[in-house]
């Protein structure tokens, strides 16, 4: 597959291994973050972790759309799903994360809530046209990446005048979930956690540019690398952190130059910038509430804020106590750690926010990393031989 | 003076009528439907007799049996139908026991207002593909549910057969050492599904493998009847069917990326979907696991079969306590291919 292939050569993958080896100092440790979900697939799912050197440790952050939307946000969305004549339409990840009392949006279908999965803001626009007599919600979530085809759907909308079309807005900010890491006691003060440097988000930078990655790397002291999700864009994104730790740089670069540049996506910022502003404080699953961390739209278009047409309720319960899901987005503890993992929290049957989405750090170790702990010699066997 | 004596005196208007409740209840007109439209596509001497039963003779051994159900949407995809694919489907769960199949049923439990049309294209495709297959539908029931309490069609079927002497194959019976082969490509059936799903609008020219692999299997039994595990990795893709033996066997695997065989297409798709192939249903392969010493032939007579010309060799089981499959990726590293979560979702990111 052109375009893709190139990007997941085994053979460019053990070379670039070969040069971080070669490069890391033996007697330092790098602990690296990657911000997006994005990243900690492609490195669980190409077993990316098997080629770094032992002192070079990944830590999975927070930057999973879908973990980090709180329980009661969810809550609100099925609350709305059950109100007479809507249907809810969100993207397909949404469905199963629970919310309070386990239930999720594909529960609440169960149930009888008419709930579509959407592949695209059109879609939604779509059914509203279609069911001109029920109210057609769309559950926006994600971050700067997924904000602008909501704001595209409002504007058609209301270039169509259908007013049985409304947003419930979930859009959260990149830039401030870092900074709050950063600004974490652990981070910032004990210095118990390591975090030496960062994995840029590769789509959502598409929009916002590299620009805004510019402060905290010179306000925190800690090097950036703007990767895309291919294999071969995080191992070079480690490989140029290795060097920025090495030399003590801290800048941003940019791996991912074939689709981002330092400002982004001009037209589309503007659209977000015209239509929606900065919430005071939003809540995350597992940051707690992050101050202007999230967006809600502008009065002008009131209209098509399905938190202004309901009295949408604005509850925050709170996530099982024995989660340890935030200080495993910190970086303080590894999914092992928790007790809860793999006992009652499982992807079938998740508690806590790590373990929603596949890109959640707790369920991609559970399904692509679980056998590192297998008992030693347990899993030892004929290595396959090939026959091609 | 008499009248000619005639059951129904209008035939079943196919090209503009539907299924309503009276096709249904027991008389007349269900009497038309089964004779006018079953029995003539299906058209064998045990449905002939037209008894609420088939009667035919069996000879001694081991048999097998098996029942399944098609819910299906869409109906038509390219490359099959929901008739075909009953079919198909369940001729294949006869097979992986290594058995010759020897006959069907197939009970219709159609939603009112479905247009005898398209009942028509599916029954007309399943009695195709059964007679393709050599083996008949011997016995059928027919049921019509209220609008709004079925998606158009549902068929459930059963499937019996015949176990050749001294072949014994089961899921519990994969061993460390042992070869795991597979028949051809992955993901083509569900990806295919999948692009005519309306909400997903995609072109694509790959086609279903829905098809029967009685025969392929009946020759691989001939040259190597000591097979340990045979399998059809229909719903969950090759993950789900590998974790299944796995678990049945308690064993471990360990599988190598490379080695899989993926049309570009179905990885294009995939890619786009944010599917992973692995998890994508096939409704025309199978799952061999051979003891390492019949690997080669089997595979052999694999690649022989028209339905195996892409057949592979993709890893070996091995002892392990937890009974992971793993797998090398094509970078180099490991991961565990673990089962599916709920259903696969794409990720929105």
């Amino acid at each position: 597959m052109k375009y893709i292939d190139e990007f997941r050569d085994g053979e460019v993958a053990r070379a670039i291994a070969a040069s971080i080896k070669a490069e890391v100092d033996a007697g330092a440790s790098y602990h690296i973050m990657e911000f997006c979900g994005g990243h900690t697939h492609a490195i669980s799912r190409y077993g990316l972790e098997d080629l770094l050197p032992a002192n070079v440790r990944m830590i999975h952050g927070p930057g999973c759309p879908v973990c980090v939307l709180p329980i009661g946000r969810i809550d609100a969305a099925i609350w709305l799903a059950r109100q007479p004549g809507v249907i809810l339409c969100t993207y397909g990840d949404m469905l199963r994360v629970p919310g309070s009392k386990r239930v999720s949006l594909l529960k609440a279908k169960a149930e009888g809530c008419d709930i579509r999965m959407v592949y695209s803001t059109m879609d939604a626009l779509k059914l509203a046209t279609t069911h001109p007599d029920q109210q057609v919600v769309f559950f926006a979530i994600g971050f700067e990446t997924t904000t602008p085809p909501t704001a595209v759907a409002i504007k058609q909308a209301q270039a169509l005048g259908l007013t049985n079309f409304s947003v419930f807005c979930n859009h959260v900010l990149t830039p401030s979930a870092i900074t709050q890491i950063l600004d974490s006691p652990e981070v910032r003060e004990l210095g118990t956690v390591k975090l030496d440097a960062f994995i840029g988000p590769a789509h959502v930078s598409t929009i916002i540019g590299s620009r805004p990655y510019e402060y905290f790397a010179e306000e925190y002291q800690r090097p950036v690398v703007i990767a895309g999700f291919e294999p071969l864009d995080v191992m070079q994104a480690v490989r140029m952190l290795v060097r920025q730790i090495n030399d003590g740089r801290f800048e941003v670069e940019n791996e991912f130059s074939r689709a981002v540049t330092r400002d982004g996506n001009e037209k589309a910022k503007s659209l977000v910038a015209e239509m929606f502003e900065l919430r005071r404080v939003f809540e995350w699953r597992g940051l707690g509430m992050v101050p202007y961390s999230a967006l809600r739209l502008k009065e002008p278009y009131a209209a098509w804020d399905a938190e202004r047409r309901w009295d949408v309720p604005q509850d925050t319960p709170a996530d099982n106590k024995a989660c340890e899901c935030g200080a495993i987005l910190r970086g303080v503890k590894k999914p092992l750690d928790c007790k809860l993992f793999g006992t009652v929290c499982t992807p079938e049957n998740p508690m806590g926010s790590c373990m929603v989405s596949a890109e959640g750090a707790c369920a991609a170790y559970w399904t692509y990393g679980r056998f590192r702990d297998a008992a030693p010699g347990d899993a030892e066997g004929p290595e396959p031989e090939s026959d091609e | 003076m008499t009248l000619p004596r005639r059951a129904h005196p209008r035939p079943l208007d196919i090209a503009h009528g539907r299924v309503d409740l009276t096709h249904g209840g027991g008389g007349r007109a269900m009497a038309q439907l089964v004779e006018e439209l079953f029995i003539k596509a299906f058209d064998n001497p045990a449905l002939n007799q037209r008894n609420d039963q088939a009667a035919f003779d069996v000879p001694a051994g081991r048999m097998v049996m098996t029942t399944d159900g098609y819910v299906i949407s869409p109906l038509f995809f390219p490359g099959g139908d929901i008739g075909s694919l009953a079919v198909h489907g369940t001729v294949n769960d006869v097979a992986m026991a290594g058995a010759v199949p020897l006959s069907l049923s197939a009970g219709f439990i159609i939603e009112e207002g479905f247009p005898l049309a398209d009942l028509k294209r599916i029954v007309d495709s399943m009695a195709r593909a059964s007679r393709e297959a050599g083996v008949p539908v011997v016995t059928g029931d027919t049921k019509v549910v209220e609008k709004g309490k079925g998606d158009g069609i549902f068929i459930t079927t059963a499937g019996i057969g015949m176990v050749p002497p001294g072949v014994e194959i089961s899921g519990d019976k994969a061993q460390a050492g042992d070869a795991i082969l597979i028949s051809g490509t992955m993901g083509d059936h569900g990806v295919a599904v999948m692009s005519q799903r309306e909400s997903l609008g995609f072109e694509t020219d790959i086609l279903s493998d829905s098809a029967a692999l009685h025969t392929m299997v009946a020759e691989m039994i001939k040259t190597s009847p000591g097979i340990h595990v045979l399998r059809d990795p229909t719903r969950g893709g090759l993950a789900a069917t590998l974790n299944e033996i796995a678990t049945q066997s308690g064993i471990g695997m360990l599988i190598e990326e490379n080695l899989v065989p993926v049309r570009p297409e179905v990885r294009g798709a995939c890619e786009l979907l944010g599917l992973d192939p692995l998890y994508v249903a096939n409704e025309g392969k199978l799952i061999c696991i051979c003891a390492e010493a019949d690997a080669e032939v089997v595979l052999a007579v694999m690649r022989a079969h028209p339905l195996g010309e892409n057949a592979a060799r993709i890893g070996t089981c091995r002892a392990d306590s937890h009974h992971f499959v793993q797998m090398k990726t094509g970078m180099g590293g490991m991961r565990v291919v673990d089962w599916l979560a709920g259903e696969q979702l794409p990720r929105i990111c």
